[in-house]
C-alpha cells in the first residue's frame, strides 16, 4: 500500500513541477521586462533540477543526480551572465 | 517501479512526503513568479523552490538511495551546497541590475533641465 502511495506522490510531484516550468515560461515569453525573462530562466532551471531528481527516484539510477548537478552549475553561469550584461551591457569586462 | 518495491513501508512513506512536501514547495514558488506584481516582490518567489524546495527532494534522494543500496550516499549534497552558495549571488546582481535600469528609465523619463 506504501509502494502505491510512493509511485502516485511521483507521479504527482512531477505533475506539480512541469506545471512550475509552464509558469515559469509563461512569465519568460510575457514577462514586461528583460529582468523578468532571467529571473524566469532562473526558475525554469531549478524546477527542471528537481523535476530530474524525482525522475532519478523513479528510475532508481544515480546517473540523473549527476545530470542535476550540471544543470545547477550552467544555470548559475547563465543566469549569472545574463544578468551581466544587463547591467554593464558586457558579459567580460 | 521493481526497484521502489525494495524499500520498506517506513522509508517509503518518507519519500513519498518529502517528494510530495518539495515539489507542492516548487510549484508555490512558480505560481508566485507567475501571480505577483511587479520585479522586487516575484524576486522572492521562486527562493521559495531553491531553498526548501530543493531541500526536501534531496532529502527525499537520500533517503531512497541510502536505503537502497543499503550504505549512505551523501553526494546529492553537493547540489544543495552549490544552490546555497550560488543563489543569493544571482539574485542580488539581478535586482541590483534592475534598480540600476529602473533609475536609468526614470532618468530618461523626466524632462533634462535647461
Amino acid at each position: 500500500m506504501s509502494h502505491s502511495l510512493l509511485g502516485i506522490a511521483i507521479v504527482l510531484a512531477q505533475f506539480l513541477l512541469l506545471l512550475g516550468m509552464s509558469f515559469s515560461i509563461i512569465r519568460m515569453v510575457r514577462g514586461p521586462r528583460a529582468q523578468d525573462r532571467v529571473l524566469a530562466l532562473d526558475a525554469l532551471y531549478v524546477n527542471a533540477m528537481i523535476l530530474l531528481l524525482t525522475i532519478g527516484i523513479r528510475s532508481g539510477s544515480l546517473l540523473y543526480v549527476e545530470a542535476g548537478l550540471i544543470i545547477a552549475l550552467l544555470g548559475f553561469a547563465g543566469t549569472f551572465a545574463l544578468a551581466k550584461f544587463l547591467m554593464r551591457g558586457e558579459v567580460i569586462e | 517501479m521493481s526497484h521502489l518495491d525494495a524499500l520498506p513501508p517506513w522509508a517509503a512513506i518518507v519519500v513519498a512526503l518529502l517528494v510530495l512536501c518539495g515539489a507542492l514547495l516548487a510549484f508555490i514558488g512558480s505560481l508566485g513568479l507567475l501571480r505577483l506584481g511587479n520585479f522586487y516582490q516575484r524576486v522572492h518567489a521562486p527562493t521559495l523552490g531553491t531553498t526548501l524546495g530543493t531541500f526536501c527532494m534531496l532529502a527525499a534522494s537520500i533517503t531512497c538511495f541510502s536505503v537502497l543500496h543499503g550504505r549512505p550516499i551523501f553526494y546529492e549534497i553537493l547540489i544543495g551546497v552549490f544552490l546555497t552558495l550560488t543563489t543569493p549571488i544571482t539574485l542580488m546582481l539581478l535586482v541590483r541590475t534592475a534598480l540600476h535600469r529602473d533609475r536609468e528609465a526614470a532618468a530618461a523619463a523626466t524632462p533634462p533641465h535647461e
